[in-house]
């Protein structure tokens, strides 16, 4: 006849073990659920030229819209076109090795393959202009990106994340003419003031992203 | 004791006989021959060639069914005959099908053992098993039915990155939930049943294996007072927490229609009226798979024929219940006015479906009113031919319900004729392989009969009568 183990006829005795199973089970879903494995926090390509934002935007303080220009009018914020990098680089460093590849494409018109870090899914639509107008600043959702030799993603990008600040405003909301500005320093009291003031009202329903 | 007299045991236990009390179990059987009989079943180390060629065939179905699965996950699901119109086709009336198969073991083991009907025990196990097998292949069909299978896990209400949840309004989803709760805990009552005569097989195994396999399984089970006390308070809460639940279910399952706007599913009929299908359908199947059960194991004096006609009587009873029911639709479409009922209901009769709705009224309300007469009753092959009629009424029945609403609604504009595809017909005979595959395998490994129950309603045999009381046998005599 088959005998179970006295020791599992009662809780008191198999405690130790339901209660270290249940702190490995913790201990799993919190590595996997929040490593960037899934959430893609920290994804940093190679770039095929190594482009620094640290020197551009923060050493030289160039202005975000410099480059990224049609980031207040479009949805898409663009990436330059080689014409904007030669536009200094037509004379300054031209013999650089690290540039052999933008002086390449400004010859043959071929574009620079830049790798992109951050990339929702075709069926959200992003529109950064909307974000720049309500006064969400470029470092809220990109990090110091003045401080990124190389750029990575800093935010989850997930819509739990989108979400968590459409219904939650006022922490993240500056003065739309600061919103280039890397080293604001959000404050939910004045966020609040301005949602009040311009009547922004964020939206939550599934046809403002996924239409 | 004395009270009740009980009638003398002989092979015909069906007539009634206001004196005394039928004997369920005939044939002269002692607790030990039920227990040798349904033992030996699980114990015979020889393989049944008629067991093994019908396990062939159901394997075979059971293949075509996954590789059909895997054929429609690759492809898409417009390899169905669903079209615009008619976007739920036989998926969907296979699952309605098959839990309505389900709720008749729920039903015999749970509802008859709170109104203490003592007939119950020689069928509740496999009747059970075939609640959970048949529910196992209604849960396949929703879970195929959706375009994108992967993404089914967001039924389930679990914190995730995107802040989103079901939408608990949907019939669809408690459907999620009703499915899944009914196949659970008939799993846990089904299991809970069989442990004392899994406990039984384990004490009488000789190979080391068995006596493992029989011993996990049998949780340890001794056969003490204080087991037995709290099993059976266990039992009586399960079979009363299962009673709504087989209400519910079903019921749930009739809101994915009911809940809707379209005329010829939008009635408040339709919760009672499934339920009543389901039991109908049930117990149909019920007869199907006890008639050949019985016979090929040697189980006629355990399930004698007074049970089998007990279950043709409840088939009568829902048969009409069912039948009431497709009247008052009928009287409600005239009597309610609208126009798109009435057209619906006319349509169903005589419009391009006329022959799927004859086929579900003669089988399902004509066929079975032969059961009034006791010689259709006690007749094996009468009993066969309408439970096997009322199976494949009762697959019509959902059809009718699902496909000609749909076909014909509002809009003549998006009028359509549903025409099933070689997939859609593989995928239906493939899930009676699903079916046939977990039933056989049960039959084999697993006491098809509940020993322990059935030893509580047998005849106290007399021999062991006069061992343990003289005095009592003295005064009998």
């Amino acid at each position: 006849m088959f005998h179970f183990p006295s020791w599992t006829l009662t809780i008191r005795d198999t405690a130790g073990l339901l209660v270290g199973g249940g702190l490995l089970y913790v201990i799993v879903i919190v590595t996997f659920g929040f490593s960037p494995m899934t959430t893609d926090v920290g994804y940093q390509p190679t770039q095929p030229v190594p482009f620094s934002h640290a020197i551009h935007a923060g050493e030289l303080g160039i202005d975000c819209r410099y480059c990224h220009n049609t980031v207040e009018k479009a949805g898409h914020a663009a990436i330059p076109p080689t014409a904007t990098c030669m536009n200094c680089h037509g004379m300054i460093h031209t013999e650089s090795e690290k540039l052999e590849l933008v002086r390449e494409s400004a010859k043959t018109g071929e574009a620079i393959p830049w790798v992109r870090v951050h990339d929702l899914p075709d069926y959200a639509f992003f529109n950064h202009a909307a974000h720049l107008a309500a006064g969400v600043g470029c470092s809220s959702c990109h990090g110091r990106i003045d401080h990124m030799e190389t750029v990575f993603q800093k935010e989850p990008l997930s819509m739990g994340w989108c979400l968590d600040c459409h219904r939650n405003p006022e922490p993240h909301i500056r003065p739309v003419d600061q919103i280039t500005n890397m080293a604001w320093e959000n404050d939910a009291d004045l966020g609040a003031k301005i949602l009040a003031e311009r009547g922004i009202e964020p939206n939550q329903n599934c046809s403002t992203c996924h239409r | 004791m004395s009270l009740e007299r009980v009638m003398p045991v002989g092979l015909d236990n069906t007539s009634d006989d206001p004196s005394g009390r039928q004997a369920l179990i005939v044939n002269n059987n002692t607790y030990e021959s039920i227990t040798e009989k349904v033992c030996g079943v699980v114990e015979d180390p020889r393989i049944d060639k008629r067991w093994l060629a019908m396990f062939i065939v159901a394997l075979g179905g059971l293949g075509m069914l996954f590789s059909l699965i895997v054929y429609l996950i690759a492809t898409g699901v417009g390899v169905w005959g669903n079209n615009m119109p008619v976007a739920w086709g036989w998926p969907i009336v296979n699952f309605v099908f098959w839990v309505g198969i389900g709720h008749a073991g729920t039903l015999i083991s749970a509802i008859l053992f709170l109104l203490r009907q003592d007939w119950r025990t020689s069928i509740n196990r496999f009747a059970e098993a075939m609640t959970i097998f048949a529910v196992v292949c209604a849960g396949t069909f929703p879970g195929i039915h959706v375009g994108r299978i992967w993404l089914a896990y967001w039924l389930f209400p679990i914190p995730n990155q995107m802040l989103m949840w079901p939408n608990f309004r949907s019939p669809l989803l408690w459907d999620v939930f009703a499915v899944s709760t009914y196949a659970s805990v008939s799993t846990v009552f089904w299991y809970m049943g069989m442990i004392p005569d899994i406990a039984t097989i384990r004490d009488r195994a000789k190979h080391p294996l068995r006596r493992l396999a029989y011993g996990v399984l049998a949780l340890g089970w001794r056969q003490n007072a204080r087991a037995w006390h709290r099993y059976e308070k266990a039992y009586g809460i399960l079979a009363g927490l299962a009673t709504p639940l087989v209400l519910s279910v079903h019921t749930i399952v009739s809101f994915d229609f009911a809940v809707s706007q379209l005329p010829g599913w939008h009635t408040t009929i339709f919760p009672p009226y499934f339920v009543a299908g389901a039991i109908f359908s049930g117990f149909a199947m019920v007869v199907t798979l006890a008639v050949p059960a019985r016979a090929m194991y040697g189980m006629k004096d355990i399930i004698t024929m007074r049970h089998l006609e007990n279950m043709n009587k409840v088939i009568l009873a829902t048969g009409m219940m069912v039948g009431y029911a497709y009247a008052m639709e009928f009287f409600i479409a005239w009597y309610g006015g609208n126009r798109y009922e009435q057209f619906a209901f006319i349509n169903r009769a005589t419009g391009p479906y006329f022959w799927a709705y004859w086929i579900m009224v003669s089988c399902n309300v004509l066929s079975p009113q032969v059961f009034w007469f006791k010689k259709a009753r006690t007749s094996i092959p009468i009993m066969m031919v309408v439970a096997i009629l009322v199976n494949i009424g009762m697959w019509f029945e959902r059809f009718v319900i699902t496909v000609t609403s749909l076909s014909r609604d509002f809009m003549p504009s998006s009028w359509g004729y549903f025409k099933p595809t070689l997939v859609d017909i593989g995928m239906l005979v493939g899930s009676f392989g699903l079916f046939f595959t977990l039933f056989l395998l049960f039959l084999r490994f697993l006491p098809m009969i509940a020993m322990a129950e059935v030893k509580t309603v047998m005849n106290r045999p007399k021999q062991e009568e006069s061992a343990e009381r003289p005095e009592m046998a003295a005064s009998l005599n």
